[in-house]
């Protein structure tokens, strides 16, 4: 395996660490909208993620910079390319960064509404961009022969791509609702295993109709079918026992089934790209790949020694911190948020 | 004709490129500062709850730690364009120098951003459920990181001033000595100076804030401790800016002799030994500088630390650099640089005069009935800020018509797949909700001196609302 190889698994681990991730909190945000009946439940829910989401969107943060490290070439045509798109993303993620730290620190309806607001955009927008992002970069973007990327807004914006943002959204709302199954007690915990058992359906509905336009739009099957198909066929499996999981309040199975059906999903999108990083609409010898978009050996090798080293590092004291934070968050203690 | 329109709007484009950079980045750092010196300052006063076991350094540290939080938020949200817009809006540069440049940015995620985000969040949430030696632990792994950050940064931006440890192969700057680009003589100097401006900001925002409730003669023993805290690092901070200045001038001149040539409004070559102008009026079309006043032997010293050896001047370098890189314009913004410098200088002194008099008065016991003084000392928060400000825009600037140091110049750096009306709409965006950030940031600022340290809960003030009618002038009073 070339190193450049190694990059791009990584950069996938990255992306899926993020996906798991920041998927639920995506998921609490937007529930903040359509679970909570006042404002003592909306502050239990924000409370669920106070300590994680800062983190949680590091994963992304670092998914942009080792792709800039790893591979400048993607770096520069995706960020470049989609500039609009990363625009609103960014706008998002300041409002809901801020939002949570800004909202509880004064007591006026005004003052909370913008914030809600803020906290709820910033928290379906990402999901949904990241989904019309990765399923547009399979389909493939007109690509010139420097490396541009000179895509209109419908090479960006169509029936797949939209499609593939909305099964994003639902899943990473789907998340969420198992994540504050597992945070909080009594009449919320309930209503939100119950919203996940009445999405149920939708939800498979629009994953189902993102599968088969895959199988429209992409060459993903035809060229990468022998992992592809087995890896639907366990995400179809996973979400079917989604369902007596819901039914019988196996909270910590449902969580951990919400997350892996997000991650199947991200790593689908790897799988279809590899070795691609960018599929050229316009001509496929004009696609950027993993060997000829690279950094050099010497920067590849460097990257990967302390990304091995660090890694681990990082994955321990998360791991410990969700650990410290273990306990379901009640009205009944101090809220900080 | 077309390739004329074309030339003109690839122009525009990169003319609101530069200003949305600027922009964004001289916001970001108003808050990188204030957070990586309000997270050291609060380290410390943990570390003496911890110690003194008395109840009113962790009422200190609750109280100065809610601006940290809060300027905090806005130091990261305002972050995540920094990491995202070099490809964004300058493709061509990351393309050419990705290899070597991304890898400090990669370094600096996992290295300092995880840390940073996961202990801020055990720190928050942790008052009750961490052991407080393991609570205290946390706020300082977060100062520690705040600063590995700055050291990460720094060295993608040392290359871009002072290019090491690489080599140009496949049409590209490829990394060849990954140390070097580490020690970088650049990065060796600033690193001290940043994180001593930093420092600095922190210390001066407690004691700006303290000297306020002395003049009010409110929390008298509260703020006692904090002022002697914020004067303390603040001596220590203004002085270490003073000394990694000077080993920044010197650097300048080895490694950046235009900027040099520019920060000292010197078009011919200097006299031996060269004098510093303290003021002057620079005329960049006749190539003048007129009317200045000048400290002998200063300018010698600055630059090589002795009181002789001469100084070349802007029309020298010029002429070299024709030679070297071909015809062109190698001269920055000369009045930006000369002025902005002499902000940056002249603040850092005053700094080091205001905390040594601060010091004095409060040994004596006398610092909080000086009224004149105190009034002086609100004022003085703003300083630190300014001088960062304008010390980065020097630095930025004078590096110009570069990108990277004589490899790349900023106009060849630019997207060309973006059009001026995309950068028009992220900078128009970009800017509203930066104004709208400061805005709020401003107006809780206000709330917490309002409030003061003894406060209880923050939600009990039920009545002021900034977005109604004199809900702002409400939170000020």
């Amino acid at each position: 395996m070339q190193l450049s190889e190694i990059w791009f698994l990584l950069i996938g681990v990255l992306f899926v660490g993020f996906v798991f991730l920041e998927g639920f909190d995506f998921g609490v945000g937007m529930s903040t909208k359509f679970l909570a009946k006042n404002e003592v439940e909306k502050r239990v829910l924000i409370n669920t993620i106070g300590p994680f989401w800062d983190a949680n969107e590091v994963w992304l943060i670092t998914g942009g910079g080792a792709m800039f490290a790893a591979f400048p070439h993607w770096y520069a045509t995706l960020f470049s390319g989609y500039y609009l798109p990363f625009v609103v993303l960014l706008l998002a993620l300041i409002a809901r960064g801020v939002a949570f730290e800004f909202r509880g620190k004064m007591n006026s309806v005004k003052w909370k509404k913008t914030w809600d607001w803020s906290i709820f955009l910033g928290s379906i927008l990402p999901p949904f961009l990241l989904g019309v992002l990765f399923t547009s970069l399979i389909k493939g973007v007109p690509i010139d022969k420097e490396m541009n990327m000179t895509a209109g807004f419908f090479d960006i914006v169509n029936i797949y791509t939209v499609v593939g943002g909305v099964a994003f959204v639902l899943l990473t709302y789907m998340h969420g609702l198992m994540f504050i199954t597992l945070k909080t007690t009594d009449s919320i915990r309930e209503r939100a295993r119950e919203q996940a058992r009445k999405l149920f359906l939708a939800c498979a509905v629009v994953v189902v109709l993102f599968v088969a336009l895959t199988g429209v739009y992409t060459n993903a099957f035809a060229d990468r079918g022998s992992v592809l198909i087995p890896l639907y066929a366990l995400a179809i499996v996973l979400y079917l026992a989604l369902y007596p999981l819901l039914k019988n309040k196996k909270e910590g199975f449902s969580f951990v089934t919400t997350g892996l059906l997000l991650i199947l999903v991200m790593a689908s999108f790897f799988i279809a790209l590899f070795p691609n990083v960018m599929i050229s609409s316009t001509d496929i010898a004009n696609n950027l790949t993993v060997y000829n978009s690279a950094s050099g050996e010497y920067s590849l090798k460097l990257m990967t020694i302390i990304a091995f080293t660090m890694v681990p590092i990082v994955l321990a004291y998360t791991v410990w911190s969700y650990y410290v934070f273990r306990k379901r968050v009640t009205d009944k203690e101090h809220l900080e948020y | 004709m077309k390739i004329l329109v074309g030339g003109k709007k690839v122009m525009e484009a990169l003319v609101l490129a530069r200003i949305q950079f600027a922009a964004t980045t001289v916001f970001h750092f108003i808050f990188v500062p204030l957070s990586i010196g309000l997270a050291f300052v609060i380290a410390v006063m943990q570390t003496m709850y911890l110690v003194k076991k008395k109840d009113v350094y962790k009422k200190m540290t609750q109280f100065w730690g809610k601006f940290f939080l809060i300027n905090f938020a806005i130091g990261i949200v305002t972050g995540i364009i920094q990491e995202f817009q070099f490809g964004m809006n300058w493709s061509s540069y990351s393309r050419f120098m990705g290899d070597v440049f991304g890898a400090p940015l990669a370094i600096e995620a996992l290295l300092a951003f995880f840390i940073e985000s996961t202990f801020i969040g055990l720190w928050i949430f942790g008052w009750d459920k961490l052991p407080k030696k393991v609570h205290l632990a946390s706020i300082w792994l977060v100062s520690i990181s705040t600063m590995i950050s700055a050291f990460w940064i720094l060295t993608a931006n040392s290359f871009m001033q002072n290019p090491v440890g690489y080599a140009i192969k496949n049409g590209r700057a490829e990394t060849t000595d990954f140390l070097a680009v580490i020690t970088n003589p650049k990065v060796l100097v600033a690193f001290p100076h940043v994180i001593f401006g930093a420092l600095a900001t922190g210390a001066f925002f407690v004691v700006g804030i303290s000297a306020y409730y002395f003049l009010k003669k409110k929390d008298l023993d509260f703020f006692r401790r904090s002022v002697t805290i914020g004067l303390v690092i603040g001596l220590v901070s203004s002085l270490g800016i003073a000394f990694s200045g000077h080993s920044q001038s010197q650097y300048l001149m080895g490694a950046q002799p235009m900027k040099m040539a520019a920060a000292e409004g010197l078009w011919e070559d200097s006299g031996d030994p060269a004098a510093w102008t303290v003021v002057a009026n620079i005329d960049t079309e006749n190539k003048e500088t007129k009317m200045s006043l000048e400290i002998p032997y200063a300018l010698s010293f600055l630059a090589y630390g002795d009181f002789k050896g001469k100084v070349e001047g802007m029309n020298t370098l010029q002429a070299k650099y024709e030679k070297l890189y071909g015809a062109g314009n190698y001269i920055p913004p000369v009045k930006t640089t000369f002025w902005n410098f002499r902000i940056m200088a002249g603040l850092g002194g005053v700094l080091v005069l205001l905390s040594l008099m601060g010091l004095y008065m409060r040994r004596r016991g006398t610092l909080e009935n000086k009224t004149w003084f105190l009034k002086i000392l609100v004022a003085t928060l703003f300083f630190p800020f300014i001088a960062n400000t304008s010390g980065w825009i020097m630095s930025e600037i004078g590096r110009q018509p570069w990108i990277v140091n004589g490899l790349m110049r900023t106009s060849d750096a630019v997207s060309p797949t973006v059009s001026a009306g995309s950068v028009l709409f992220s900078l128009v965006s970009f800017t509203l909700v930066y104004t709208l950030l400061a805005v709020a940031m401003v107006v809780l600022f206000l709330r917490i001196i309002k409030q003061g340290p003894h406060e209880k809960q923050m939600d009990d003030i039920r009545d002021s609302d900034p977005f109604s009618e004199g809900g702002i002038s409400h939170a000020t009073k």
